[in-house]
Formats: C-alpha cells, structure tokens, sequence
C-alpha cells in the first residue's frame, strides 16, 4: 500500500523486464494467458486470488493466513506485480478480455478515475455490500460512478506530514520542535520554501533542504481542491490554481540551491536517506515505512514529524472485485473483511499505511520501533488530523501521465538542466498535449 | 545467383504441389521418397504414401502455428490498430481513424526525435562494438594459455540480463557518487549529468550495449576466422606480410560475410533498442530523460501505448518501426550483392 502518485516503482528490475517484453511482442492477444486459480472446486475449498502492486501489507501483517484460519474453506493467494505502471495496463487488457482477472483487484489511486469512468462495468458494485459510511467520504467518493456505483473499496490513504532530521536542523540554527516549526509554516508551503533558504545560510555541509523539487510539488498539488480536471471530468490543467500554486513553490526550490535534486524512488534518492543529504521529505504515512527501511539504525532518533503547511493526500489505493470473478461471493466478503477498521489498524501497525476508515483512528497504535525512530512524535494523531481536513480531489483519466509530464519534464528540466521556469513550463506542455492527443 | 535461383523456383514448385497432396490425390502422386509398393490401391499403401507426404508438414507446423499466434496474427492485429483510434481503457470503443496516426507521428517532433535518438545511439553503440569484436578475436586467434577461459569471459556479459547490467551501469554513471564521475574528478573533469545530458546519455546507454554484445559479434567473428584456411597465411608470410597486414589483406576479406551478418543483426538490435534506455531512465524511464534525449523508438511505442494508453498510435509506431527494419534489410540486400559482385 506503499503508493504514490507514480506508484510504489522500486526496480525490480527483472520483474519489469520480463512483463515489458511479453507486454510488447504479445500485445493485446495475450490477455488471458494465465486464467489464474478459478480451478477450486476439489474438496470444497475456494482459492481466491488477490491481485496487488507493490507492499500492501496484507501478507506482511498476516491477514490471508488469519482469514484462512477463519474461514478454512478458503485459499487465498496474492499475484503481486511490483510496478504500478505494469500493472495497471495488464488489469485494463484482461478486465476487457472479460478473462484472467484476480478475483479481487487492486487499484491505485492515479487509476481509480479511469477505473470508474471506463470500466464501472466490470466491477461488482460494492456500494450495497457494504456500510459506506464507515471510509472518509472523499474516499468513498473517488471510487464511485456518476450513477452511484461504488466499484472498490478503500485501504490505505496518503495523508501528509513533513518528515525532518532534528539534527541537521539543530547544525542549521532552526527551530527542532515539531509543533513549533509546524506553526512557523502553516497554512502555506511557501512558508515552508522560506525556512530551507534559512537553512541553506548555514546548512552542514553536504546537506540540502528537500529531496527534490517535484516532491514539494507534490505534496502542494495533493493539498489543492482542483488538480489537472475539474468535477465534471474537463481538463484544465493550464489554469488550474492548483497546479499553478505548486508549480510556483517548485520553481523557486528548482531554481534555488535547496534541492538534493533527487529524483524519488530512484537509487540516488535512496542513498540520499541513507548518506543524510536532506534534512526535508514530504511525508504520506507511506513514507514513515520507506524512510524507516532506507535510513536504516544510522537515522535511529533523528528523524521526527511535523504537520503540513497544508492537509493534503498523496497516495493511497482501493480494491475491487471484477465481475469475471468466479467467487464473486467469497470475494467480496474477503474484500470486505481485508478493508474493514480493525484490519486497516493492524496493517498500520505494521507497515505504516494510514486506515481510509476513521473509526480505525481511535485504536491505530504504531509500532513501539517506529515510535521510536520517529523521536516519539505522535504520528497517529499527526496524520489523523491531515486526514480528516483533506479536501475532495478530483482526478482524471491521464491523470498520472499529465502529473509525469510536469514533475519528470517541466521540473526536472528546470532543476537538473537548469533550465528556465518557461522553458520547463513549455516542454511540459508539449507534453501533455502529445498525452492528450492534441 | 543462377543457384540460388534454382533455389526459389524449386521452392516455388513444390510449393504449388502442396495443395493437390492431398489423402485423395495421393494415388496421382509419384514424388520422391515413394518406394514402389505392391499393390498400389491397397489401403495400407495409401496410408503409408500419405504418411509419407504429409508428415513432414505435420513435423514443421508447430512452429508455423506458434509463428501465426504469437506473430503473425498480433502484428495483423496490430496494424488494424494502427488505423483506429484506441484507447487501452477502452478496446473495444475503437472507432476508424484511417491514417491519422501516421500523420500524427509525422508532424511529431516526438517521433522525430526518437528516430534520430534510435539512430544515433545505434550507429555509436554498433561501429566501436563490431570494430572491439574483431580486434579481440583476431587476439583470441593466437595461440594463448587458457584460451578456453578467455572464450567464456568473452561471453559473460552477454548471458547477464539486461536488467541487471543496466542497473549496475546506472549506479556507476550516477550523478553525484558514481563511478564514473569520482573518476572524472581525478583528472579535473567536472561531474557529467550522465542521465540528463544530451550526448552524455547516449554515450552512457551506447556503452551498456557494447558492454553486452562486444564478447558475443567477437565470437561469431572468431568461429568465422578459425575456418579461414592457414595456407592462405602462410603463404601470405611467404610473400612477407606482417601479421597486421595479413590481418588487413587476409582475415578482413574472407570475413566480409561474417561482418555483414553482424552489420545486419546488430542493425536490427539497435532498431529495437528498448530494455537498456528503459531502465537507464529510472521511473520515468519511458519518457527517455527529461528532453527525451535517449528515448528510442521502442520506448516511445511504449510510452504511448502502455504509459498514456493511446494504443493506435502505438501501434503506428510499431509498424513503421518494422517498415524501417524493411528498408535496412533492403539496404543490406543491396549491399551484399554488390559485395559478392566486387568479390
């Protein structure tokens, strides 16, 4: 459930490598290769499969073997392909095939839209299966058709933080507390861009600021009511406030000299944690399992978390049950169990990944280690807070192509060729126009 | 030529013979391969003439029906796709768009640039790469103690995966921290971008691919040269020639074959590029760096296709990336004839 708007792509290289090819030589004639599992039957058992990308914790946290134990009629095995972007182009194919689907699939949220908007028809509706109001209603809300179809159901959701190193901040001469240095920023992240040119007069050498500037970009643009589309589903990127807002923030950190220029997931920026090269990091909840595994005992009692300039979301998936599920029954039942309160609160506990269900918040206990890590900052109500003031965002269907053209064209061309903002601002626009089709 | 058009005509012929071998004609049928039987209109005869025929069609087919599944009707597939407007959310709202696509490409800067990126990270990944293979396999022709082991050493890098190679070149040509650029720093280099620079990049993925192929075309190369006759050099030494004229005069020639079959192959390669730019790019390896600057042909038929969904225009990439490998093997054709013409 580690997500982000690029998906949760650490190279596994091999993976993608293998998929990339069988995806360009067979194309779409080979949707339904490996009708997966349907074969039950025998014995009376059910062997139902979960389709995932990336960590979604329900393995990690034993969940399958604790609803196995409940449920001893059922098998359950998990299909996990590890990037986002291979992953989601081999659900589409087979959804259409009407063939070789998961019997339940995962969804990101980049993709929900064009889930919902393209292919509602192929999903069981949930909304009659389930209590709605036990998820956020915004989250409910980007699962569901114009007709009230409810086509998945959420797990995990991305609210923001900002993760520091109290150490660095403390060589730099800044303020180290995290409700003070919350209250010194809030509201606005320009306020946020202001402390790292304080930091950069006497940051310890070596050091920068902020990972990169498309994170800040990100983390800006997940806390604005309008992104690329509007409600009705128009683009308007262009003149989105949004977009307008954090590209602004991300060009004065691309232009000054605060920025790691890292790019995330990559190998650099992993190393970035481990060597301490950036004090900043826009954090989801996601990011507290990430930092935890990159930062490693060096980073032990140095990092801590503050509140967000602004409460935004980044990340954060649904899952759903095809209607080409043989098991639809038993699917949904499981789709149901693996999402409810209690379930979410124990994948937190384990990986982190923040409940879409509030009722979850009031039991949600982080791992004594985590804690720990974090120098004692209360994460659980950090996050809780964000959650609840998230605003209702409304994605589009190339919603994650338009984001890569401005964060991996637009800004890293202004940040890595030094380029100017309108230079940046223009190839992201041809770009987009080239997504687009126009 | 006159053999080889011989050939075709004998294919030719006994390709038209091929539908009237059927169960039932079988009886007007006296091919090769037909002993003669006793009692011609037996059953059994019949059946065993027939076996005889048909066999090999049934021995060979495998690879034609897996040939037709998996190539033929894809590519078809594909180039009925190429005609339409198609979304990869929606395969089935597909609706005629002629040749827009084609059009769409043309006027694309995008494309132009990936056909200029494929182009020049072939031709400077593929000239160093043939030229290191035959230096190191006219070395690997002398006698040397292990030459077994050289052979195998040759061969490592090709057996690595792609992926795997690629990310270790990735850590090396790393901005601040890799490799290449510590090095650089020694001799008063500043660091080099690798992944964001212009010919940088395309220098950087150039080098992933001789990197993989150079011990392979150097053992193709090295077959080749151990079945060129040793009287040819001896005499050659007779006449005085050094050994780096009996290369030239020599080994180059009788090599001509060899060098033009890895000319075609590794041409061919080159056009596909796809795997190394990919995962030299990162995240957003498809999009070929932030100015595109090593996205190759393969990658922007990916990134259109399985990134922004647009199937249609993807598979117009596709076609005319395979139009482009018919004109390069029309050149070779060309070539070689006037090759074995001048021979």
């Amino acid at each position: 459930m580690r997500t982000s708007t690029r998906g949760s792509r650490r190279l596994m290289a091999l993976a993608a490598a293998a998929a990339l090819t069988t995806g360009l030589l067979a194309g779409c004639a080979e949707d339904s290769d490996d009708g997966p599992s349907n074969e039950g039957g025998g014995g009376g058992k059910t062997t139902l499969t979960v389709g995932t990308f990336g960590t979604f914790g329900y393995k990690q946290a034993g969940l399958y073997d604790e609803y196995m134990k409940l449920n001893p009629d059922i098998t359950i095995k998990e299909n996990v392909t590890t990037k986002t972007d291979v992953y989601w182009p081999k659900v589409l194919t087979r959804l259409q095939a009407g063939a070789g689907t998961d019997d339940i699939q995962a969804i990101e949220v980049g993709n929900v839209t064009e889930a919902v908007q393209t292919q509602a028809d192929k999903f069981v509706d949930l909304g009659k299966e389930v209590d709605k109001s036990q998820w956020l209603d915004w989250k409910n809300a980007q699962a569901t058709t114009k007709d009230g179809k409810l086509i998945g159901l959420g797990t995990d959701i991305g609210p923001m933080a900002v993760c520091y190193r109290k150490d660095l901040f403390q060589k730099a001469g800044l303020e180290t507390d995290r409700t003070k240095l919350a209250e010194q920023w809030k509201g606005d992240w320009g306020k946020y861009v202001d402390l790292g040119k304080e930091y950069m007069k006497k940051a310890p050498s070596g050091t920068k600021f902020v990972d990169s500037a498309s994170s800040v970009y990100n983390a800006v643009l997940n806390g604005a009511s309008e992104r690329y589309y509007d409600k009705d589903g128009n683009v308007v990127w262009e003149k989105s406030a949004g977009v307008k807002t954090a590209w602004d923030t991300a060009m004065e950190v691309a232009t000054s000299d605060m920025s790691a220029k890292l790019k995330q997931f990559e190998k650099p920026w992993d190393q970035g944690y481990a060597n301490a090269t950036f004090a900043t990091v826009a954090c989801p909840a996601w990011m507290i399992g990430y930092i935890l595994e990159q930062s490693g005992d060096a980073g032990k009692g140095k990092w801590d978390v503050a509140a967000a300039p602004t409460a935004g979301n980044w990340g954060g998936s649904f899952i759903g049950v095809p209607t080409a599920s043989k098991h639809q029954k038993e699917a949904i039942a499981l789709a149901k169990w693996l999402t409810a309160p209690e379930q979410q609160a124990k994948v937190f506990a384990k990986q982190a990944s923040f409940p879409s269900a509030p009722s979850a918040y009031s039991t949600l206990k982080p791992a004594d280690a985590t804690t720990e890590y974090f120098s004692n900052a209360p994460i659980t109500e950090i996050f809780s807070a964000s959650a609840k003031t998230i605003p209702t965002q409304y994605f589009g269907v190339k919603d994650q192509p338009i984001g890569t053209a401005l964060t991996d064209i637009g800004i890293l061309q202004v940040e890595q060729k030094g380029k100017s903002p309108e230079e940046g601002w223009d190839a992201a626009t041809e770009e987009i126009k080239d997504v687009l089709g126009q | 030529m006159t053999s080889s058009k011989q050939a075709l005509a004998h294919s030719a012929s006994s390709a038209d013979a091929a539908p009237g071998e059927q169960p039932g004609a079988a009886g007007r049928a006296h091919g090769r391969g037909t002993p003669p039987e006793p009692g011609p209109g037996s059953w059994r005869s019949k059946l065993y003439r027939w076996d005889m025929k048909a066999s090999p069609y049934a021995f060979i087919s495998p690879f034609f029906i897996v040939f037709g599944a998996f190539s033929l009707v894809p590519l078809l597939y594909t180039a009925w796709y190429s005609l339409h407007n198609v979304q990869l959310s929606d395969l089935d709202g597909q609706s005629w768009a002629g040749l827009k696509n084609y059009e769409n490409l043309l006027s694309s800067d995008f494309f132009w640039n990936s056909l200029w990126v494929t182009f020049t990270i072939g031709v400077i990944s593929t000239v160093p790469q043939l030229l290191m293979a035959i230096g190191l396999a006219h070395l690997l022709n002398y006698k040397l103690r292990g030459s077994v082991v050289w052979r195998v050493v040759m061969l490592t890098p090709y057996a690595t995966s792609v992926a795997a190679a690629t990310l270790v070149f990735v850590l090396l040509y790393s901005w601040d921290g890799g490799m290449i650029n510590w090095m650089l720093g020694f001799v008063g280099i500043d660091p080099v971008n690798w992944t964001e620079s212009d010919w940088g990049s395309k220098f950087a993925v150039s080098t992933i691919v001789i990197w993989r192929w150079t011990g392979y075309n150097a053992l193709i190369y090295l077959a080749a040269m151990q079945a060129i006759p040793a009287d040819l050099y001896e005499s050659a030494a007779i006449d005085g020639a050094n050994r780096w004229q009996q290369f030239l005069h020599v080994t180059i020639p009788q090599l001509r074959p060899t060098i033009l079959f890895t000319v075609v192959v590794s041409t061919i390669g080159a056009t596909q590029l796809f795997g190394e730019p990919l995962l030299f790019g990162g995240v957003s390896g498809s999009k070929g760096g932030s100015g595109h600057q090593f996205q190759t042909l393969g990658l922007y038929m990916y990134d259109q296709g399985w990134i922004i969904g647009n199937l249609g225009k993807a598979s117009a990439i596709a076609w005319s990336m395979f139009l482009i490998l018919l004109i390069v093997a029309a050149v070779n054709l060309l070539i070689s004839r006037r090759l074995r013409k001048s021979q």
